[in-house]
């Protein structure tokens, strides 16, 4: 192995910035923050937690693309730096979110856990081999269950975290397993050797498994049914900066990753047209049937809820129905329609746990009700939040509808209803038509319904107000300049 | 003379009328008597004018004004005059302004009630002198509105039923006729009743509209025929017309019955017949037997009614009846008897026209006897009127006896030559008239000795008054004119006797 | 005609113009919004009077815009779309003069309001079918504020089910199209690049994809049977939303079954004609027996809506150019009428009795109280019955004339439409303003001091009613603009003969 740790070094310079950002983060908390006020140490922390995230970012964009790195492991391509730069930007915006919220008793920590977190999200998108995919998806993972528990006033955030854990855990062993059979079939964990060792392979009852156990591994960490249990109550139950990262950045760098996997690892085994076995027999017939389930299941479930998070919840896992559909898409036309839609359904995302963390800062959100007259109590919040959930309804001019719009275009581009993922994109957009109406009972709360009983003014906090501000206008933008993201592949 | 728009000055001055009417909220009821008297009026001095410049012996129509309106659908603003749209314009000349008078006297917001009159009379015209069917519908339209207001507004108790139900039922028959007109535009590009009746004579018609095939071209003529049918009315569409005549008020019953019923009849001559004269001339037998039906249920009808004003109304029916029954036979004719076609279709406009005078002057009689009983106009509750109104018994008893057809009045004019025709073409439609001539004197006798004869009762038994100046001033008109004609009839056959002659000679002959 | 594409933009500015003006005082936003459709209609103007008509669309503005997908940001302009964008112009000054006694958040009202109307421009505007879309559904969320905000009955149900329709139907356009771009291989969104697409679908894949796409759009027309959100939604919306609703944005389902269903289609809408005719036929009727016996004045004018729209489908049923011209020209008489008698239904009477039962109206002498509502009534309403000399007259006479050439049977019950729209009105006239007329009973005390008609009423119905007479007496100003540009060949009319 030529390994030229230079040329390594330099490509994670930004991993190695998080980390001794998240170390100096803690250092200085213990030095400098003992007597503090919350409030103080949070802004510290969170402050420096940006600074180093925006370094990476900077770091990153200067590099550039930069192919393989490190004899192949790794993988520098135009998704892969779109994806670091997506998930630093959905990171920063969580943790400005963390500003607006109700703040926690170990600032410093929170946030470091956050860096870390990114570190995995950041090796997820460059993941050349199994095993580098495996320890970026753990590092992630890890990261998150801590955080999903962090909050230690509520008892749903220990659930939270144990149910997000425990099935992460046996996710994560299955994934494990799955590879290691493929590592058995064909003698190597790199994507493209695995590729080329299965064209020349008839497919077999252990590699149909193999993919089996990936794919479910896929569903658990995009909320994709019927992986998708966990989602509801890690979305309420977890402190909302962190349900804001796994709903945006762990979405983005999980589909990622699994694009590259199931693409270029596992691209034979498709079962799409033209890509070795032909036929509806590969993987791709069961992420279409994951994703109709997911479009189904979530949008249907989300009509009935009354807690918003569970909203959330449920309506990411109808999202994640469409995430399937732009990674099966992304096979003829490539990532570009999956990213743009993963990324700004990351911003509709963090915006919306943004806003709720700015109310529950001010007393409580957990059902619709408790967003009755938001307008009133909150004009900025209640617009900023308006403009996330149309995006995320899918309504024009916002980035969320031409999301959508792009992935069924390109779904149905391929063999119109010849190939699984047309078929899916039409029950996309019938269920679109039925999810207008939980977004719009969301809308009447905020926008419509008088509040019962005389609720005070929300305050915003001026940096989460900015970053609240800025990510609705980025939806704006680049739902009306689509190319902007879309140029980039 | 070709320079001024004579017939639009026609149209549109009570328009003018009515429209100064509106605009001026606060007028006094003195300059409402005067503005609107005037423009009514102004009919009757143009109608006078087109009659000395008028040539009965010219075929065609004169006075023609004819622009482009809307091109994109072929139409345009056209209008013109021949004998029998003259005769037409004079009888609304004449009955107009006399019904205006009856109707402004002793009533609430005169102003309003003048604004519709006019509109009323202007919409009448319109339909007299418009010659393309887009202004013409117009016309014929646009009369509802005047007079479903004037009826409910003003009428007696059951006026608002009554004025619904004739606008509705008029409004179906309209639907037939834009429905037949549609198919017409789209199969010729045209909907010129000048234009189109050349087609026909030269035989494209029938061509074009057989391109639709089946039993379409039928529909048309049955269409055309409905929205006609309803306005004369021809029996069985006449069910509106009682109520809407009995509850109406004095003078728009007069103008109802003097006018509007002759929009149909006119539209019969004018529309029907030289557009669809096949279908006309073979469907001529029902169509007799239902005018006829007409003529003798109103007379029957008639004979059993107790309300003065309903027994009018049937009588009405009767006698407009008798117009078409004389145009049904003459469709119908064959070759031997075109000399009978002539008479039958003069006799018809001439009964149109002496229809118009003596059924407004009856009605306006019956209007004085309801006024002096307080609203009662029920044939016994009246006695020995001749004795406590000498006047108005002269002067209804002319009406009477004119309409009963007596001769040496106007009435008798009519009649007879209907009859005349209609024993050649068709006798027993004649030998079916001559009971419905029986039943209408019986009962205009029985109103006659009812009402005028006997002894003082009823409503007569106390104060009754002879007619006052305004009353004079509608009936006297009327009744001399109805000696006249009946004395000199030749002032209105010199004028139609041509037009009728051609018409005749045009009749496509089985 | 350079304006005209800044019409929308425009609009969408002086919604958040109005948002703002709103914080410092209703009067403010009132005038904000006004001024923005005064200018927007005088740019109408401008364009209207400079058009040449042709008879194909006029491009206006053509630049790349999204290179990927092939979608261009194309605005163009036909005899069509132009006759509806001055329609919008006069529905939404009219809207807005009649929405002047809003009290509550008039700022957010008024930008709700112009953000509806801005969509509406938009759509007419497009010639790239995403384009179209976006402003389609951007036109959908501020319906839902509109009602669910400011509305009457049963409100928040109204405006969702309203929505939740239009929304839907868009839905299925949206199906539709991305069939044709996907199965078709279409090298872009514009109306061209699909039309070939589409050449390149199974007969039965175009028949489906119409299917999609004209039922789509014609759920937002309020065919039958897919209307019924459109009684329940305009009855519950605000007056100045009610007129728009039912004016302006029902004409946009229309629209966009001519200006993409049945161009990109041909084989589809030949194989559906037959149903489609009958649908239409089946919603005059239906709709009009309804509102024969509605006992809520509202209610009626909003199953009327059903009804007219009902023969504007027909029209475009028939697929002959004499009757799409004349669905086009009822378009445009429809909108200007139905904004005229939801503005007396909910403005002139609602406001002024608190009641819309007919029963109720009926005790009151309203052609006395409140003559001026009475009159204008009376006008709109025997505009709305079709009366010669008003817009729907020449309107409904085209579409008879191509009627009549398709199918017979149609043109008979679409005769029973017009007899019924006679009734109803007339019978709603009857009750709601003269129930008592012709008796001399003397107005209840408190009601005699009803109010007068204010300025903003009198210009708004005078503007409208000014445009139903000009349009009656002289149809040619709009058939001028419509009848060429339906020669285009986009249309696949068959060379009619006889008659135009």
């Amino acid at each position: 192995m030529n390994a030229d740790y230079g040329e390594l070094l330099r490509a994670l310079l930004p991993e190695a910035l998080l980390v001794a950002t998240a170390f100096l983060i803690v250092s200085l908390d213990l030095v400098w923050g003992r007597g503090r006020s919350r409030e103080g140490r949070l802004q510290m922390a969170v402050l420096m937690g940006a600074l180093g995230v925006i370094a990476a970012g900077v770091v990153i964009c200067q590099d550039g693309v930069l192919g393989f790195v490190w004899d192949g492991t790794l993988n520098f391509d135009r998704l892969a730096i779109s994806v670091r730069v997506g998930v630093l930007v959905l990171t920063g915006l969580s943790l400005l979110g963390t500003l607006g919220g109700r703040g926690t008793d170990q600032p410093a920590e929170y946030v470091a856990l956050v860096l870390l977190a990114t570190i995995g999200f950041l090796q997820m998108a460059v993941a050349r081999n199994l095993l580098m995919a495996f320890l970026g998806l753990e590092l992630a993972s890890l990261s998150l269950y801590v955080l999903a528990g962090y909050d230690r006033t509520r008892p749903e955030s220990a659930e939270a975290a144990l149910k997000y854990f425990l099935q992460g855990g046996v996710s994560a062993a299955m994934l494990l397993f799955g590879f290691s059979l493929l590592f058995g079939l064909t003698g190597s964990i790199e994507f493209g050797e695995i590729a080329r060792a299965l064209v020349a392979q008839p497919p077999t009852a252990l590699g149909a498994v193999a993919i089996g156990l990936i794919l479910a591994a896929f569903g658990f960490k995009v909320a994709v049914a019927p992986f998708h249990l966990w989602a509801p109550d890690v979305y309420q139950g977890a402190p909302t900066s962190s349900a804001a990262l796994i709903a945006s950045a762990s979405k983005l760098a999980g589909v990622a990753l699994f694009w590259r996997l199931l693409w270029s690892g596992l691209g034979p085994s498709s079962g799409g047209a033209g890509m070795g076995i032909s036929g509806p027999g590969g993987w791709v017939t069961m992420v279409a049937a994951m994703a109709s389930a997911s479009l189904v299941l979530g949008n249907i479930v989300a009509l009935v809820q009354s807690n918003f998070r569970r909203l959330l919840a449920y309506s990411a896992i109808g999202h994640a129905g469409g995430l399937g559909l732009g990674l099966l898409s992304a096979g003829e036309v490539g990532p570009g329609p999956m990213f743009y839609y993963a990324a700004t359904y990351g911003l509709a995302t963090v915006g919306a746990f943004g806003c709720i963390a700015v109310v529950e800062r001010n007393g409580r959100c957990e059902t619709l009700v408790d967003l009755a007259g938001l307008r009133r109590r909150s004009p900025l919040v209640a617009g900023c939040l308006a403009v996330f959930i149309l995006s995320l309804a899918g309504i024009p001019p916002l980035a969320g509808f031409f999301g959508k719009f792009v992935v069924f275009a390109v779904a149905l581009r391929i063999d119109g209803l010849g190939h699984p993922a047309g078929w899916v994109a039409l029950l996309a957009i019938g269920m679109s038509a039925v999810a207008l109406y939980y977004y719009l009972l969301v809308l009447k709360q905020v926008w419509v319904v008088e509040a019962e009983v005389e609720s005070p003014r929300i305050a915003v906090p001026t940096m989460a107000a900015w970053a609240l501000v800025a990510t609705a206008l980025a939806l704006l933008f680049f739902g009306i300049f689509p190319s902007l993201l879309l140029g980039l592949f | 003379m070709n320079a001024v728009p004579w017939l639009s000055l026609v149209v549109f001055l009570p328009w003018l009328g009515a429209l100064l009417l509106w605009l001026w909220p606060k007028a006094p009821s003195g300059a409402v008597w005067t503005l609107s008297l005037a423009f009514s009026g102004s009919t009757l001095i143009l109608g006078a004018l087109a009659l000395s410049c008028f040539d009965p012996s010219q075929s065609g129509y004169q006075f023609v004004e004819r622009v482009p309106w809307i091109r994109t659908l072929g139409i345009d603003y056209h209008l013109g005059l021949d004998g029998m749209s003259l005769l037409l314009v004079l009888l609304t000349g004449i009955v107009a302004p006399l019904a205006l008078i009856a109707s402004l006297r002793r009533v609430a917001r005169t102003r309003m009630l003048a604004l519709l009159f006019l509109l009323l009379q202007g919409c009448a015209l319109g339909v007299f002198l418009a010659l393309d069917f887009f202004p013409w519908f117009i016309f014929w339209e646009l009369s509802l509105v005047p007079a479903f207001f004037l009826i409910k507004v003003w009428g007696g108790p059951g006026a608002g039923r009554a004025a619904y139900t004739f606008v509705v039922i008029t409004l179906a028959g309209s639907a037939g006729l834009l429905l037949a007109f549609a198919a017409i535009h789209g199969a010729t590009g045209t909907m010129n009743f000048v234009d189109l009746a050349r087609l026909r004579a030269e035989g494209e018609l029938t061509l074009r509209l057989a391109e639709y095939g089946g039993t379409v071209p039928t529909l048309i003529f049955l269409g055309v025929l409905a929205g006609l049918a309803v306005k004369a009315p021809l029996f069985p569409f006449h069910a509106w017309m009682p109520p809407t005549y009995a509850e109406a008020p004095t003078g728009v019953t007069m103008f109802l019955t003097g006018v509007m019923s002759k929009m149909g009849v006119y539209g019969f001559f004018r529309i029907l017949w030289p557009l669809f004269p096949g279908d006309l001339r073979d469907h001529s037998g029902p169509l007799l037997l239902l005018a006829m039906g007409g003529a003798i249920l109103g007379a029957l009808a008639a004979l059993r009614q107790t309300d003065l004003k309903r027994m009018l109304a049937y009588s009405s029916l009767n006698h407009v009846s008798y117009c078409l029954v004389a145009l049904f036979a003459a469709a119908g004719a064959v070759r031997g008897q075109i000399a009978a076609v002539e008479p039958a279709l003069a006799g018809a406009l001439v009964q149109a026209f002496n229809h118009g005078l003596s059924a407004s002057a009856l009605f306006f009689c019956v209007g004085v006897l309801e006024a002096r009983g307080g609203g009662a106009r029920g044939l016994n509750d009246f006695g020995g009127v001749r004795v406590a109104a000498p006047l108005l018994s002269l002067l209804c008893g002319v009406a009477l006896f004119s309409s009963l057809g007596l001769p040496g009045l106007n009435g008798f004019v009519g009649e007879f030559l209907v009859f005349r025709g209609l024993f050649a073409l068709s006798p027993w439609a004649a030998v079916a008239g001559t009971i419905a001539l029986l039943a209408t004197a019986l009962f205009l006798l029985t109103f006659w000795q009812r009402v005028f004869h006997g002894s003082r009762s009823g409503v007569t038994a106390g104060a009754f008054a002879d007619l006052d100046a305004g009353e004079r001033a509608v009936l006297v008109p009327l009744v001399v004119l109805m000696v006249l004609l009946g004395v000199v009839p030749g002032l209105i056959t010199g004028l139609i006797n041509p037009l009728v002659t051609h018409w005749a000679a045009s009749l496509p002959l089985s | 005609m350079s304006l005209l594409p800044w019409i929308p933009h425009l609009t969408f500015a002086g919604a958040l113009l109005s948002l703002a003006a709103g914080t410092r005082s209703a009067t403010a936003a009132r005038v904000t919004a006004l001024g923005t459709a005064l200018v927007g209609m005088v740019l109408v103007a401008i364009g209207a009077v400079n058009f040449a008509p042709t008879s194909g669309l006029q491009t206006l503005v053509d630049v790349p815009w999204i290179q990927e997908m092939g979608i261009r940001y194309h605005l163009a302009v036909d005899g069509i779309s132009l006759t509806l964008v001055v329609l919008t112009s006069l529905a939404a000054v009219a809207g807005i003069l009649f929405s002047w006694t809003v009290e509550e958040r008039v700022g957010e009202f008024f930008a709700f309001y112009l953000l509806l109307i801005g969509g509406v421009y938009g759509v007419f505007l497009s010639a790239d079918v995403f384009l179209l879309f976006v402003f389609y559904e951007i036109a959908i969320v501020p319906k839902y504020f509109l009602i669910a905000g400011w509305g009457s009955t049963r409100r928040e149900y109204g405006a969702m089910k309203l929505v939740l329709y239009s929304f839907a139907g868009s839905s299925l356009v949206l199906a539709g199209v991305l069939w044709t771009y996907g199965a078709g291989g279409a090298d872009g969104f514009s109306l061209s690049a699909l039309a070939e697409a589409a050449t390149r679908l199974s007969h039965i894949e175009t028949v489906v994809v119409f299917g999609l796409v004209f039922f789509g759009f014609a759920t937002l027309a309020g065919l039958f049977p897919l209307h019924t959100w459109a009684p329940t939604g305009h009855v519950a919306a605000p007056t100045g939303a009610s007129m728009l609703l039912a004016g302006v944005v029902m004409k946009l389902g229309a629209y966009g079954c001519l200006r993409v269903a049945l161009p990109l289609f041909p084989d589809g809408f030949t194989a559906w004609q037959p149903v489609l005719g009958w649908l239409a036929v089946a919603g005059i009727v239906y709709a009009g027996l309804i509102a024969l016996v509605q006992n809520d004045f509202k209610f009626v004018i909003g199953y009327s809506s059903v009804s007219h729209m009902g023969f504007v489908m027909l029209g475009l049923a028939t697929g002959e150019r004499a009757a799409v011209g004349g669905a086009v020209l009822q378009m445009f008489s429809h909108g200007v009428i139905a904004g005229l008698l939801f503005a007396v239904v909910g403005r002139m009477v609602y406001e002024r009795t608190h009641t819309r039962d007919l029963t109720e109206l009926q005790a009151l002498p309203l052609h006395r109280l409140i003559p001026g509502a009475a009159g204008v009534f009376v006008i709109a309403g025997l505009a709305s019955m079709g009366l010669p000399g008003f817009s729907g007259f020449p309107a409904e006479l085209k579409i008879l004339v191509g009627v009549w050439r398709v199918n017979v049977w149609w043109t008979v019950w679409a005769g029973l439409g017009v007899l019924v729209a006679g009734a109803f009105t007339l019978r709603v006239m009857q009750r709601a303003f003269f129930g008592q007329a012709g008796t001399d009973a003397a107005p209840v005390a408190e009601s005699s001091s009803l109010a007068p008609l204010s300025l903003p009423e009198k210009t708004g119905a005078a503007l409208l009613l000014g445009s139903t007479i000009l349009i009656g007496l002289k149809p040619d100003l709009l058939l001028d603009w419509i009848m060429p540009a339906l020669q285009s060949p986009a249309f696949h009319f068959a060379a009619t003969k006889g008659g135009p």
